[in-house]
């Protein structure tokens, strides 16, 4: 199989590195040969955060380099425009619809483009945008938007559901298994 | 049994499964996780030492014993264990010496982006450099072999793709190791004049060795593939290079990149049309190739600057590369911020507003040299700050003393920037420094150090008491303030910039995103009050913006510091008490 190519781009400390996990986790499990790259330090204090992951027969590259990715999961809206560039001619965008300051825009140096999911859709690209914060504290957790855009993500892979939910209790805490199958749920079945 | 591995995991798997016993390191992105793993296996001792100098010499002693130890390091901590290393390959060992030391090309957590080869080179050490997770376990346990079977301690240079990469290994047992005899050998342990003397040629000696190693060694492999391009490379470069090229070039991986091999290249280079040498960072393989007499193209296709791509070398190579989608929106950056909460806002407020001059050094605290508190006027390297301050006052007199002071961490305080306060102490500056208590170290993920009173694994520890410290070494003003408390920071730091002799502030609070510290209840705005003036602006804190005129806090970020409410001019904004 040709390799596969997924991006979860983000702000530092949204807990892109447990989607990474999961997804790393699941497709081992699938029998792919697996390769997750991760930026630790000092980008995770409130950077932007990017994280690859790809999967196939062999994977030699750890990265995912311009017009490569199948799929770029954001965590935050203008992230995932950031790394538009990255995405190939049909690949899909899961994002989510919540927007986080960065330090230019607080500062007034510049402006949050706020009509860039538009913009995306308009020139053509595959978005799909989704409400990943209320759907996680609806899950009982704003902590959950990782599972939620999971739960996303999972609707475009031919892999059985079951197989994603049984990573997910494998991954976390068993005391946020309720909440995070909830939300994997409420993000694979919303809308 | 297979696993998913993180680059640094493999290397802690393959400590244990070569029975390693004991490991020193001082945290570094991006080689931290290699020792936090290992610290995970009972049978390896572990420790956070003050710094790489400490942990290379404490896997020197553990060595001289007799077991397989171990230290790990950034590029830029070799720096400071380069001292006991460069000496070491003289000493060589008793139980097997592996330094790891991994590079940060793109700089995504450094201040330099310095390529360690050369330190194999000038130390005249071996120096393998593994290309994924399963090579770096593997490389790590063929470095013990080679340090025992040559007597040498031996590198393993990591980089930030291939330590923070997951990639598929399979596991094997541990081997013990059992702690081997220990003989007295002054000869080879003493480096004294006479003894050196001795022991350089035998350096000599078994670099040529190990060079002849690098002709059959499994290390370095050819991957035949087509004649017409040949490209020799190493490392995560590799990876691109197949990526790239697939079977359709041939390619020479080396994995031992110090010593290089000679017959090896030439073999290689005879059997392709036009060689190629693809590296991050320095042309340090093509210097070799070109000092060989043998053609080949590099760095003038690839830069010294940076991380490469699959992109990269479809680029130089002139291939079809994808056209981005043209966006008109434009997209700001995001720079990395200190968090919300984070007890250094403050204290970096009072500095700005009193616009002082401040000497900074490396930790989270670098992030406050970035508007708009913009606090800070040099980052050098650890401990910098102080020994600088006291050389930036030795220089501008009395009237630069009274306006200059320097931050540092507790962590990098401990690591080296007690013996620049030491140099305060005795020459006699009047300098004023401040440490930057969180009770951790910070920037890398969290790790305790001599001032936490806590051990790598959480256990109770040794305790330096940053206090009795300061004025044991003979700094008389040492005083203690809460960086949560503005007033207070800044009416301190016009004291101590005013006394006459030097002195240390200690600024102290926890790191707020330690498990032990609970957030408050968030600001809250009464927009009534509130004249959209934009004060609390100027501590750029995250959980705070101007919407509509009106300042708004985001509660999900917000953990109730009340550093921003003390910026207000209204009492518009204010915090729960408690």
């Amino acid at each position: 199989m040709e390799t596969k190519n997924v991006m979860i781009v983000g702000v530092g400390g949204q807990g892109s590195l447990l989607a990474s996990k999961i997804l790393g986790a699941l497709l081992t499990g699938e029998g792919f040969d697996v390769k997750v790259s991760e930026v630790h330090g000092m980008s995770q204090r409130g950077g932007s955060v990017v994280t690859y992951v790809r999967f196939g027969d062999k994977v030699y590259s750890p990265v995912v380099s311009d017009g490569e990715a199948d799929f770029i999961v954001s965590f935050e809206t203008l992230e995932a425009a950031r790394y538009v560039g990255c995405l190939k001619k049909d690949g899909k965008i899961v994002v989510n619809t919540q927007t986080i300051d960065p330090m230019p825009v607080i500062t007034g140096a510049a402006e949050y483009p706020y009509g860039v999911l538009r913009e995306l859709k308009d020139k053509g690209v595959f978005v799909d945008d989704i409400d990943a914060l209320s759907l996680a504290e609806q899950a009982g957790s704003a902590k959950a938007v990782n599972i939620v855009l999971m739960g996303r993500l999972s609707k475009y892979f031919d892999i059985p559901k079951e197989k994603w939910e049984a990573v997910i209790k494998q991954l976390v805490k068993p005391q946020f298994t309720d909440i995070n199958l909830k939300a994997f749920e409420l993000g694979r079945d919303e809308r | 049994m297979k696993k998913l591995m993180l680059g640094n995991e493999a290397i802690a798997r393959g400590l244990y499964e070569a029975g390693a016993s004991v490991v020193s390191s001082y945290p570094g992105t991006p080689s931290t996780e290699i020792t936090e793993f290992a610290a995970s296996y009972e049978e390896i001792y572990c420790e956070w030492a003050p710094n790489e100098k400490v942990a290379c010499e404490v896997a020197f002693g553990a060595s001289l014993r007799g077991a397989r130890s171990a230290c790990a390091m950034k590029h830029v901590g070799l720096n400071v264990a380069a001292d006991p290393m460069f000496t070491l390959s003289y000493t060589g060992v008793n139980g097997g010496l592996v330094i790891f030391v991994a590079d940060d090309p793109a700089m995504h957590s450094s201040q330099n982006e310095q390529d360690s080869r050369h330190y194999a080179i000038a130390a005249k050490i071996p120096m393998l450099e593994p290309a994924d997770s399963q090579e770096a376990k593997d490389f790590t346990k063929t470095a013990f072999e080679l340090s025992e079977r040559y007597d040498t301690p031996v590198l393993v240079r990591m980089c930030t793709r291939i330590a923070h990469s997951q990639s598929i290994v399979e596991l094997c047992e541990r081997v013990e190791k059992p702690l081997g005899e220990y003989v007295k050998n002054a000869q080879k342990y003493i480096m004294t004049p006479g003894n050196a003397v001795k022991r350089h040629p035998v350096v000599e000696e078994r670099t040529k060795l190990l060079a002849r190693l690098g002709e059959t060694t499994e290390l370095n492999r050819v991957e035949k593939g087509g004649s017409e391009i040949g490209i020799i490379t190493s490392g995560t470069a590799y990876q691109y290079v197949k990526e790239v090229f697939g079977d359709s070039a041939s390619v020479l991986k080396l994995g031992l990149v110090n010593p290089l091999p000679e017959q090896l290249i030439r073999d290689f280079a005879s059997g392709v049309e036009k060689l190629y040498v693809i590296e991050e960072l320095d042309g340090i393989i093509e210097t070799h190739v070109k000092a060989l007499g043998i053609a080949c193209a590099g760095k003038e296709m690839f830069s010294p600057l940076g991380e490469f791509s699959q992109t990269t070398i479809r680029k130089a190579f002139g291939m079809q590369t994808a056209e981005p989608v043209a966006l008109g929106s434009s997209i700001p950056v995001r720079p990395p911020v200190m968090c919300p909460g984070c007890p250094h806002r403050g204290l970096f407020y009072a500095l700005s507003k009193n616009k002082i001059t401040a000497l900074g050094d490396i930790g989270c605290y670098t992030l406050g040299g970035a508007a708009p508190l913009s606090a800070l006027d040099s980052t050098l390297c650890m401990g910098a700050s102080i020994s600088g301050l006291h050389g930036f006052n030795k220089a501008g007199g009395a009237e630069t003393e009274k306006k200059t002071v320097c931050v540092i961490g507790d962590s990098t305080f401990m690591h080296s920037g007690m013996t620049g306060l030491v140099d305060v102490a005795y020459n006699g500056s009047n300098s004023t420094v401040i440490i930057l208590d969180n009770s951790i170290t910070g920037m890398t993920g969290h790790q305790n150090n001599p001032t936490t009173g806590y051990n790598i694994k959480g256990e109770p520890a040794g305790h330096v008491d940053l206090e009795a410290f300061c004025r044991a070494i003979g700094i008389n003003r040492v005083r203690v303030v809460d960086p949560y408390d503005i007033s207070l920071c800044e009416s301190a730091i016009k004291e101590e910039l005013a006394a006459e002799e030097p002195s240390v502030i200690i600024s102290r609070r926890p790191c707020m995103l330690l498990k032990y510290v609970k957030a408050k209840p968030a600001a809250v705005v009464a927009e009534d009050m509130c004249v959209g003036c934009g004060s609390c602006m100027a501590i750029g804190c995250p959980a705070i913006s101007m919407k509509d005129g009106f300042a708004r806090i985001d509660p999900t970020q917000c953990v109730g510091c009340g550093v921003c409410a003390q910026l207000c001019p209204t009492g518009a904004l204010t915090c729960a008490e408690g």
